[in-house]
């Protein structure tokens, strides 16, 4: 077991640093940071003695190392666009991206279950059908244009909602802030909420329900109805707890996906979210902010796969051997 | 019948008296633009959004007013020296504080040339002809330069003034030096001389100012500025219409129509500072790009061809819905140089332009176009729009549409044939478009002449006027330099770009040509 943990851990390093060195080689073809840093009017000779200062015209690689090397010792350096610590800006916009992020991976739970197992136990009823064909259209339709049509109905027509922001926030200790405790930022998590969350409550309830309808049909769910089981004690006792397995690592791995992909969500709602600070990032051609985020992404990713990898060498006994033995 | 309006009437005029005496003691405007200020410290960055919120806490010498000419502000007077034609004499205002208390004097200014000549500062190429700045007495400030220049004023319009003892008091004599690693205390702390000062900023998210007490002029109507970025267009003015926001600076063209129509919203439309335009590879042997052994654009006839196969008019009405003055030379209006002349452009002549080309090359030719997608109003469209009228003469061009930080560096490098520039001109003066664009690439000048555009004697004119005193013998050199640019057609003028603003009722805001709306100017009803 702590051989295991141990080796999936380097192989996390190993996994960061190929993320790193794949942005930075990308970072070339975002363009040069210094036609945003200075004004029209300096000089080309001005241009490169900045470009030298900032060290972007040594070769790729030494960059990439002192890169590292710095990020090693926790300094990420100084954003080009917004003069201040990197690693300050992307604390200080995280709150704003996980209190979303939780939200929508919850309702999206919620009712992606519920909608799920409804349309799996009636799978005939009208409604059923109704909710299935709707939730193609969660699928297909972009997260930007099911935004923009939020905020025309509830912003604009209705008024009910704010359109953009993150309404008003408390402070709580030196690095988090949040908005839930107060009604304007409760009222403004609804919309991006139910934007970012479609999509993933679409793919959990159609989960559920191809689950679901896989488990009725076995055979101990058979029995079980044979031995004259309520209803209730048949799908939910057995059959439902029997397809979580399966959902409960898909919504941890999705949550990843919701963090990293809220990036849309947060330019059209203006949520002053670390997605959002990376969008004009790269605008900007800011490699600081842009070389982090990447590698926070990164270690989301890293570290949720971990814990999903070490739960299931918890849960269930047949992967023990075969993981370690495999050790992919 | 009658008895009830009235009654409205009256309740409505008393409802109107309360807001309009609610107004006196305390406005907000909630303003939202594209881009919020990169830093607030007023030496750093030489960019719109940084400079228009700037100007709201820091105050310049010398203001630019919404009809481009020049104002006074912390300097009530400005005259060359009478003795040395290279010194330049600022009478200051007196009685001005700081936000802290701290009195405004002539060692401010001096100390603010310091800071803004070092190497860290975004704006030492603007004030690169001064050579020092010497305080007489405590309102008086002799700024000497390396020669006679006489529309260096014009440069003071951004130069904000700091005060000495806080600058030292904080460690920020210097502006942020991005190698250093630190953040600089100047970035979020501000201390200015403005109509307003700063309350509490968020970068990206808001910044609220509030009036200075101490400010030196009018108080303000407009208590209190809630400034907003919000990137993305559509959310911009769905804000708007909700209420949430009252004033929209960045106005896409194609909401303007719709905006005008809805309850509650005006739109102000005025003239930029800035032109689009294209421009080509005039001296190359051979392009890069290009299908042909020689370099096309070095045949007068296709620069002629290319000029009359270009519909202004059409780009006006269908990529700009009208948001747009075509014009045929790089010069906005209101700009030292213009002359009506520049407005008028040929009519498209699509034959005769194919004409022209065949003479040349019977079979046409084929170029690549670079153009930028996220700088300007519409620039992709523009350049759609081109590519398709070119192909009617026999040009085919391939488009290469990209984000500006990959587009700018091709025209630094020559890296291209064929691009499309915009080009404000913040000293008001056609010096600064020459200096930049038509000038041989050497030194200083010509930074965006990516057309490689070389004239010795217009060269030799552009060093020429400089330090000439005598205005109107300067006038008359700068006619004669746009003629020469003119008839070599150094660059294929498109329009000068059209501002809009969107405001909610109530508010009355006017356009300014540099894109820098002022709030201790807006009215209220």
């Amino acid at each position: 077991m702590i051989a295991f943990i141990i080796r999936r851990l380097l192989q996390s390093v190993i996994v960061m640093i190929a993320v790193a060195a794949v942005s930075f080689a990308l970072f070339r073809f975002v363009g040069d940071p210094i036609y945003s840093m200075l004004g029209q009017e300096a000089s080309i000779s001005d241009r490169e003695e900045l470009r030298d200062r900032l060290g972007l015209n040594d070769p790729i690689v030494v960059q990439f190392a002192r890169f590292l090397g710095n990020a090693a010792q926790g300094d990420f350096g100084i954003s080009y666009r917004l003069q201040m610590p990197v690693a300050e800006l992307i604390l200080q916009r995280l709150p704003a991206t996980m209190e979303l992020a939780l939200v929508s991976a919850t309702l999206a739970f919620v009712t992606g279950l519920g909608l799920g197992v409804y349309t799996a136990l009636r799978r005939r009823g009208i409604l059923s059908n109704i909710i299935m064909t709707a939730s193609l259209i969660g699928v297909s339709l972009p997260t930007f244009l099911i935004g923009v049509l939020l905020i025309w109905v509830f912003a604009v027509e209705l008024r009910w909602l704010p359109s953009n922001g993150r309404g008003a926030v408390v402070q709580i200790g030196n690095w988090w802030t949040t908005g839930f405790l107060t009604t304007s930022g409760r009222l403004a998590l609804i919309l991006p909420a139910i934007t970012l969350g479609l999509y993933q409550m679409t793919l959990i309830m159609r989960l559920v329900r191809a689950e679901l309808l896989e488990v009725l049909r076995t055979d101990y769910i058979k029995f079980a109805r044979a031995r004259g089981l309520s209803a209730r004690a048949v799908n939910f006792g057995h059959a439902l707890k029997n397809t979580l397995v399966p959902v409960i690592t898909i919504t941890g791995l999705q949550l990843g996906s919701i963090i990293a992909f809220a990036i849309i969500t947060e330019t059209v709602f203006n949520w002053p979210g670390v997605g959002a600070l990376f969008i004009n990032s790269v605008r900007f051609v800011d490699v600081p902010v842009m070389s982090a985020y990447l590698m926070m992404i990164a270690l989301i990713f890293v570290v949720i796969n971990l814990i999903v990898d070490l739960l299931y060498y918890a849960v269930d006994p047949r992967l023990r051997v075969d993981r370690a033995a495999r050790s992919h | 019948m009658t008895k009830l309006p009235s009654a409205l009437k009256l309740t409505a005029s008393a409802l109107a008296l309360a807001l309009a005496a609610g107004s006196v003691s305390a406005e907000t405007i909630r303003w939202a633009r594209v881009a919020d200020a990169l830093t607030l410290d007023p030496h750093s960055q030489n960019e719109g959004p940084t400079l228009a919120l700037l100007r709201h806490i820091y105050s310049t010498l010398v203001s630019r007013s919404v009809d481009g000419t020049l104002e006074p502000n912390l300097a009530t007077s400005w005259e060359i020296h009478p003795d040395d034609p290279s010194v330049w004499v600022l009478k200051l205002r007196e009685g001005v504080t700081f936000q802290d208390g701290a009195a405004f004097t002539a060692e401010d200014v001096v100390f603010s040339y310091e800071r803004v000549l070092h190497e860290s500062s975004g704006f030492r190429a603007i004030h690169a002809d001064v050579t020092g700045a010497e305080a007489i007495d405590d309102y008086t400030v002799h700024v000497k330069m390396s020669g006679p220049s006489p529309l260096y004023p014009n440069n003071l319009t951004n130069f904000f003034i700091v005060d000495k003892d806080w600058a030292e008091a904080n460690d920020v004599v210097a502006p942020q030096n991005f190698a250093a690693g630190e953040e600089n205390f100047a970035v979020r702390n501000t201390n200015g001389t403005g109509p307003y000062q700063l309350v509490s900023r968020d970068p990206e998210v808001r910044t609220v100012l509030e009036a200075h007490s101490g400010y030196w002029g009018d108080a303000p109507e407009i208590t209190e500025v809630i400034y907003q970025p919000i990137p993305e267009a559509a959310t911009r003015i769905a804000a708007l219409l909700s209420g949430e926001v009252d004033f929209v600076q960045d106005v896409p063209v194609q909401d303007i129509a719709r905006l005008e129509q809805s309850d509650g919203v005006k739109v102000v439309t005025g003239p930029e500072n800035r032109n689009i335009f294209f421009a080509y590879d005039m001296t190359s042997e051979k392009l890069r790009s290009s299908n042909v052994d020689d370099n096309p654009f070095s045949h007068p006839e296709v620069r002629e061809a290319m000029a009359l196969a270009l519909d202004r008019d059409a780009i006006r009405q269908v990529v700009m819905r009208g948001q747009s003055q075509p014009s045929a030379a790089p010069l906005p209006p209101f700009v030292n140089g213009w002359t009506e002349e520049m407005n008028a452009y040929d009519a498209p002549d699509v034959d005769r332009a194919a004409e022209l080309v065949k003479s040349v090359y019977p079979d046409g030719f084929s170029v690549q176009l670079d153009c930028p997608n996220d700088r300007y109003l519409n620039d992709e469209a523009i350049c759609q729009a081109v590519v398709g009228m070119l192909g009617r003469i026999g040009i085919t061009v391939s488009l290469n549409a990209q984000s500006r930080s990959l587009h700018f560096p091709l025209i630094e490098k020559w890296e291209t044939d064929f691009y499309l520039l915009g080009w404000g001109v913040p000293t008001f003066d056609s010096a600064y478009v020459f200096n930049f664009l038509v000038h041989t690439r050497e030194g200083s000048y010509g930074a965006y002449n990516g057309g490689r555009y070389s004239n010795p004697e217009v060269d030799a004119k552009i060093e020429q006027i400089a330090t000439m005193t005598d205005l109107d013998e300067r006038n008359a050199v700068i006619g004669e330099i746009w003629n020469t640019v003119m008839e070599d057609r150094v660059f294929l003028n498109v329009h000068n770009q059209l501002l809009a603003y969107a405001v909610k009722d109530g508010f009355n805001i006017e356009v300014h040509p540099e894109n820098s709306p002022t709030m201790w100017t807006v009215t209220v009803d």
